[in-house]
């Protein structure tokens, strides 16, 4: 069979082209143009070469030392938020009822801290955790609990650990609840008959059934907690000191702050190669257990 | 090894049911004996699984009780009533072997781990899955894993009946009669009491012994597969098993006569109990009907002559009535005049949809 060859389609083609050459690969390319370049200011710039990446590499260095805290700070921050989210999604979406009104009323409560922009959020948060006129706060404070999250880095963490678990756990939850629902009745039935207990259900039909959707749910909140910012700027603004300053407010503070183009570019790019890296593993590890899925299925 | 007696069951899924709509299973008494083999027919939706999940424990019936031998089960979770259930879509622990998934009744109950091997060898040798045993049971065919379904139940040495529900509707054709003979294999080997649901009359004449045919959620009739054929019950019963069905004929009975428009035909037995608000009608199977050429017999018109391979079957109008009626071999109609001849022995009438017995022929009628 010989294909139709029509130079029409490359009109089809061309606006999408515009738009991501637009959007993407130009702004793109700027930041890898600043990020081999030094200015001081005037609009006046100076090449650099990898000088910059080097440093951002070398933990030596001034600023290799904060990017290097910057991202364990993040990878450890995205390793509590998945540890807590996750079980607990689970947990919830496996206590949610079936069937009845309940189960709307149910969606739309959980649904609800989904739908607040993630600025009044912090903002929420930085209210309901003060000492002086924050409900949480002076009731912690009350019990006799030191607490502050301006002033002691545990406290910020436990802050902003408890903020994202509330934002987002019902996200997992959703996702979960949705795995669940598609499991068919008659294998509950079935393992009613076999006297299957509750956690030999769980664990032999529940959980392999929501495998999928909790994939998914790993890699939106391992992403999502990765790259997070809104929330700790408008709550802490990284501190106390650097204490809750990951990633991306490190990578802002530099950029928008300091007005270090070339250092921030650099960064933004290992940033990036970071972030692509992660998602390719995941990618792939999916995939694989996908194709392996087909495999035996077949 | 149990009797299963239905005692006055009935099941509503709505609550608060008050007129016998609101019913999904209407008042039912039946004894399900040791050791048979049943098959429970009835179109979609008739409430043959609802009597299926009472049985096995999965609903609680509205009314009624359930009772295995003397013992009142109604309010016993399935897990302690000694059922093994295998359903319409195979159920298979996915992450498990073959072998982890028959033993995994057994498991949960807490036997002995070399019991439960030497058992899960016995019961894989009897479903032919010896070969299978460590492969992962996700990686099987539909029939193997209804298999896998089934050998669950079957290792529970305790196990009193094996409910089926629909098991062969996803079962490549040619592996369905593979499966059904292994069941009735299985069921001489074991003596255990089986309740085979289904909507294919074919599957629950050959399975069962005894056929419980249902009916917008009531029990219709229940007999061997040669009663239903020879005496149906209710028009539905004549209808729904026999390819073509009975043929049920809208008529007017006065004694021994009934009249099916101008048509008359003489009855063996005489109904004068029938008032006259019921709806009357006269069955009769088309293998008791014989299409014969033009003469002695009623007249009608033929319209079409089926070969359906084991015989012919005539499609027929009488009285502008159509009708199905069996050819005779050698037999060979000219044009489209032809007679009928009724078998007078399998005429039944019907009021209400429900079979008349009738009073023999005395001094009355013709």
């Amino acid at each position: 069979m010989t294909k139709t060859l029509n130079n029409r389609a490359w009109f089809f083609v061309l606006p999408v082209f515009l738009i991501v050459a637009f959007s993407a690969i130009l702004p793109l390319m700027t930041v890898v143009n600043y990020s081999v370049q030094d200015t001081f200011g005037n609009n006046q710039f100076f090449w650099n070469g990898i000088g910059w990446f080097q440093e951002l590499l070398d933990p030596s260095s001034q600023l290799g030392e904060q990017f290097l805290s910057s991202l364990l700070r993040t990878l450890l921050f995205s390793a509590i938020i998945l540890l807590i989210e996750v079980p607990l999604g689970i947990a919830v979406a496996l206590s949610m009822p079936r069937e009845g009104w309940t189960v709307a009323l149910c969606l739309v409560l959980m649904a609800l801290p989904l739908l607040i922009p993630w600025n009044v959020v912090g903002t929420i948060w930085q209210v309901f955790g003060r000492g002086d006129i924050g409900l949480l706060g002076w009731t912690v404070n009350r019990l006799g609990i030191d607490y502050n999250y301006t002033g002691d880095p545990i406290d910020a963490w436990v802050t902003i650990i408890v903020m994202d678990v509330w934002h987002w756990t019902s996200l997992v939850a959703l996702l979960c609840y949705a795995g669940l629902k598609s499991i068919p009745d008659a294998y509950y039935q079935a393992a009613r008959i076999d006297g299957a207990s509750r956690w030999a259900v769980f664990r032999t039909i529940q959980l392999p059934k929501m495998r999928r959707v909790l994939l998914i749910a790993v890699l939106l909140r391992f992403m999502d907690s990765f790259m997070i910012y809104t929330e700790p700027f408008v709550l802490t603004g990284g501190g106390p000191g650097n204490a809750t300053t990951f990633l991306s407010i490190d990578l802002v503070k530099l950029a928008l702050g300091q007005f270090d183009l070339g250092k921030a570019a650099a960064m933004s790019l290992v940033y990036n190669l970071i972030i692509l890296a992660i998602c390719w593993v995941f990618y792939t590890v999916m995939t694989n257990v996908d194709a392996e899925r087909e495999r035996v299925e077949a | 090894m149990a009797r299963i007696t239905l005692d006055h069951l009935a099941h509503a899924y709505r609550a608060n049911p008050r007129t016998a709509e609101d019913y999904a299973l209407k008042e039912i008494k039946h004894v399900w004996s040791q050791g048979g083999a049943y098959a429970l027919l009835g179109p979609s939706g008739c409430g043959k699984t609802t009597l299926l999940n009472i049985i096995s424990g999965l609903v609680r019936p509205t009314r009624g009780r359930v009772l295995f031998d003397e013992i009142d089960v109604t309010d016993l979770p399935t897990e302690a009533r000694n059922i093994a259930q295998v359903f319409q879509f195979p159920v298979v622990y996915d992450t498990m072997t073959v072998r982890e998934n028959l033993a995994f009744p057994l498991k949960n109950r807490n036997v002995p781990r070399d019991r439960t091997a030497r058992r899960v060898e016995e019961i894989a040798g009897l479903l032919d899955l010896t070969r299978v045993l460590d492969r992962k049971a996700s990686n099987l065919t539909a029939d193997m894993k209804q298999k896998i379904s089934l050998g669950r139940g079957l290792v529970r040495p305790d196990v009193a009946a094996i409910l089926f529900d629909e098991p062969l509707t996803v079962i490549d054709p040619h592996l369905k009669w593979q499966l059904r003979s292994t069941l009735k294999e299985i069921h001489r080997a074991l003596d255990i009491t089986m309740i085979y649901v289904t909507h294919d009359q074919t599957e629950a004449l050959t399975f069962a012994d005894k056929v419980v045919v249902m009916h917008d959620g009531a029990v219709v009739q229940t007999g061997t597969p040669d009663e239903l054929f020879e005496r149906p019950a209710h028009t539905f019963v004549g209808h729904f098993i026999g390819s073509p069905g009975m043929n049920i004929l809208p008529c007017r009975v006065e004694g021994a006569i009934a009249f099916i428009g101008n048509t008359m035909i003489s009855l063996r037995r005489s109904y004068r109990t029938l008032s006259g608000g019921e709806r009357i009608e006269l069955g009769i199977r088309p293998e008791f009907v014989r299409l014969q050429p033009k003469g002695a017999g009623l007249p009608v018109q033929v319209r079409r002559i089926d070969d359906i391979g084991r015989a012919r079957i005539a499609r027929v109008e009488m009285s502008g009535r159509p009708l199905a009626a069996s050819v005779p071999d050698g037999i060979s109609i000219e044009g489209s005049e032809a007679s009928l001849v009724l078998d007078p022995n399998h005429v039944h009438i019907y009021a209400n949809g429900h079979l008349v017995a009738g009073e023999a022929n005395g001094g009355h009628g013709a």
